[in-house]
């Protein structure tokens, strides 16, 4: 009997968990955000606690998933299966996005909050006309290395340096590590030139050797532990290692780097618009996003937002470069579909390229040959024994 | 009759989930991005034969590893008083009850150059080794997250070997040796072919153990795939693969089966 109580409590339990979980829906209903992983002050270190300050705010519930690169992100609204009310790109992705069609237009009546984004970043080369996106942080791509085992670091060539072997990290996405290796090669990051494209391909392909691993958000708990020294990376998140391992450096290249902006937008297929559209503009709020970033390390597009934050941060030097640091950088566009995909192919190379492939190619051969004269050598056998046996016995296989 | 209406719930659960898909597959695997048939993505596979071999050639030194660590394991399991054997039991299943990934990350935290290992023989004053990102410690994950599948099947057929065999060979003049390669090794074969079945086949589409233990240099055809249809978004290219390394699998898994089925004869012949 309690066998069955069991069985019965059980079967309940798996019917529950398959119940949508909207039946428990909250007031203000709820939205599906979609971010960068370690994105969003979440409370920890004495941060303020982002969602669930706007949860109690707003009563809509958040639902927060992450992902680790715009690709993936891409790959997910692209594949579909699941609705998502905010996505935070980056500014190419953006681009892309709005160029396949699958962006709404925001409703600038629900995202009073807008008045508070700086005019440099309104009307951007990604949404030129401000219909799909409102910028949530910017930042800038550096090297990080640890001054105890590394120095002399002014460029991006420290990344191809032998010395560091088995101690550089790279990125694990195409975009970002293609443009390191074509600002090493003076080109734009926005070529669609095949030629210059192969050369990067090339270019990333020696560094291969030197690699220890290519890696997104590990670089925080690599580049921590000293496990490797050597990395490229968001300098918002320099300034969040740093305070884990004072002897982490950061340096904006000679050859130039990627300026970035990522911005907040709702997807088609969103199932709470408004919703999405309240979480926007709270996240534009001068006072929120100043003790956002605070956290985050990232900067702010939102010039009043520095008064709520620590005076240390706001004038960071890493965080806010001066003018002439930053005329060096330069932004993603979108790529045409061509130039992605052959990015895609020539990245899929770079990270399939060595080891030993004719040992496999000639090893693999030998033991086809030896497995074919093995099955024939059994089947002659075979036939001789059955033969030596005549019919005095049945043969196994009629 | 009756038999055929119980099996019915799995029949269209294996149809909505296994025939469907595989009908997916095949067709992304011969369609463009736009839908239209093209034999392009078989066409490029061929640049990714080496990976695929290398995968091959990964999972059948683990399985073979499997099978002489866990063939002893369960060797002196099924010989075990039944109280011992459910400790044994328990305590080869324990790992499994943890996730499969906190257990990779877990020998990655061991074996790192700033791991548990190399600082432990930093302080005794000794130089750090190269445990990490090589082909022995891919083939050392491997082997660690499916011995349980090695040592199970084994297990079970193990115990059920009749002992008066044994008996009877022992009473015939075998001496301990030729007891077991006469009788125990050929009874126990179809334990081995699940068993290397059970632990090739994971080992060989895995894409997590070798990116987290192994070198960006030797990447497997697990990882190739997973990059098509994470990051790159081209399922096309990725479902060509998935389909050739089902090939593979089939090939192998056929090619064991086949070598088996002619042992067990002989054995039962010698019997």
């Amino acid at each position: 009997m309690r066998k069955r109580l069991v069985t019965l409590l059980l079967t309940a339990l798996l019917v529950m968990a398959a119940w949508p979980i909207t039946a428990s829906a909250a007031p203000g209903g709820t939205i599906n955000v979609y971010n960068w992983g370690q994105y969003i002050a979440d409370g920890t270190d004495g941060s303020l606690d982002v969602i669930a300050a706007f949860e109690e705010e707003t009563g809509i519930k958040v639902n927060y998933v992450t992902f680790d690169s715009n690709e993936t992100m891409y790959t997910k609204l692209k594949t579909g299966g699941s609705s998502y009310d905010v996505i935070i790109p980056s500014d190419y992705m953006v681009g892309r996005l709005i160029a396949e069609d699958m962006l709404e237009p925001l409703n600038f009546d629900n995202i009073p909050n807008y008045q508070y984004v700086d005019e440099s970043f309104r009307n951007t080369a990604y949404d030129p006309d401000n219909l799909y996106s409102v910028p949530y942080t910017w930042g800038t791509v550096g090297l990080i290395y640890n001054s105890k085992y590394v120095d002399n670091v002014t460029g991006w060539s420290s990344l191809w340096d032998p010395q560091y072997a088995g101690k550089i990290l790279m990125f694990d996405n195409c975009r970002d590590a293609f443009a390191i290796a074509e600002l090493r090669l003076g080109y734009s990051i926005n070529s669609s030139d095949p030629a210059e494209y192969q050369e990067a391909a090339n270019l990333l392909q020696q560094q291969k050797p030197y690699v220890q691993q290519y890696v997104m958000d590990q670089i925080f708990s690599k580049m921590e532990r000293e496990e490797a020294w050597l990395a490229p990376y968001y300098a918002g998140d320099y300034l969040t290692m740093v305070e884990e391992n004072p002897d982490l450096s950061f340096c904006l290249p000679e050859e130039g780097f990627n300026m970035f902006i990522d911005a907040m937008c709702i997807p088609k297929g969103c199932t709470n618009k408004e919703g999405a559209e309240a979480f926007i503009n709270f996240l534009c709020d001068p006072e929120i996003s100043g003790r956002n970033m605070d956290y985050l390390g990232y900067s702010t597009p939102i010039s009043a937002a520095k008064e709520y934050m620590d005076p240390e941060v706001a004038n960071d030097p890493v965080a806010y470069p001066d003018a002439e640091t930053l005329s060096r950088g330069s932004s993603f566009l979108a790529l045409p579909t061509e130039s992605t995909q052959l990015m895609d192919s020539l990245w899929l190379t770079v990270k399939t390229a060595g080891g030993n492939t004719s040992f496999y190619l000639w090893s693999s051969a030998a033991v086809l040959i030896l497995v074919v004269g093995l099955l024939t050598i059994a089947k002659i056998r075979k036939k001789r024994r059955i033969a030596r046996r005549g019919c005095s016995r049945r043969p196994e296989n009629p | 009759m009756k038999s055929k209406w119980l099996s019915g719930p799995y029949v269209i659960w294996m149809v909505l989930f296994t025939l469907i898909p595989l009908g997916i597959v095949f067709y992304f695997a011969f369609t463009d991005g736009a839908g239209q048939f093209t034999l392009a993505n078989i066409q490029r596979l061929g640049a990714y034969l080496p990976i695929l071999l290398r995968s091959a050639w990964m999972s059948i030194f683990s399985s073979i590893l499997c099978l002489l660590i866990g063939y002893p394991v369960a060797y002196c399991m099924s010989k075990a008083s039944p109280t011992r054997q459910k400790i044994y039991y328990m305590l080869i299943m324990l790992p499994m009850c943890l996730s499969f990934l906190l257990r990779t990350m877990a020998w990655v935290s061991l074996l790192e150059d700033t791991g548990i290992i190399n600082n432990a023989l930093r302080s005794l004053g000794l130089s750090p080794l190269p445990l990490i990102r090589n082909t022995g410690a891919v083939i050392l994950g491997m082997v660690y997250n499916y011995l349980p599948f090695m040592i199970m099947p084994l297990y079970t057929v193990l115990i059920k070997i009749d002992r008066r065999l044994i008996e009877a060979a022992q009473d015939l003049g075998c001496n301990q040796v030729q007891v077991f390669t006469k009788v125990i090794l050929p009874l126990s074969v179809p334990g081995i072919v699940s068993g290397i079945t059970m632990v090739f086949v994971p080992a060989v589409s895995t894409f997590y153990i070798s990116q987290k233990l192994g070198s960006p240099g030797a990447v497997l055809i697990g990882d190739v795939i997973e990059s098509q249809f994470k990051g790159a978004y081209n399922p096309n290219l990725g479902a060509a693969m998935s389909l050739i390394l089902m090939a593979l699998i089939f090939l192998c898994v056929g090619l064991m089966n086949h070598f088996s089925g002619t042992d067990d004869e002989e054995g039962v012949a010698t019997l």
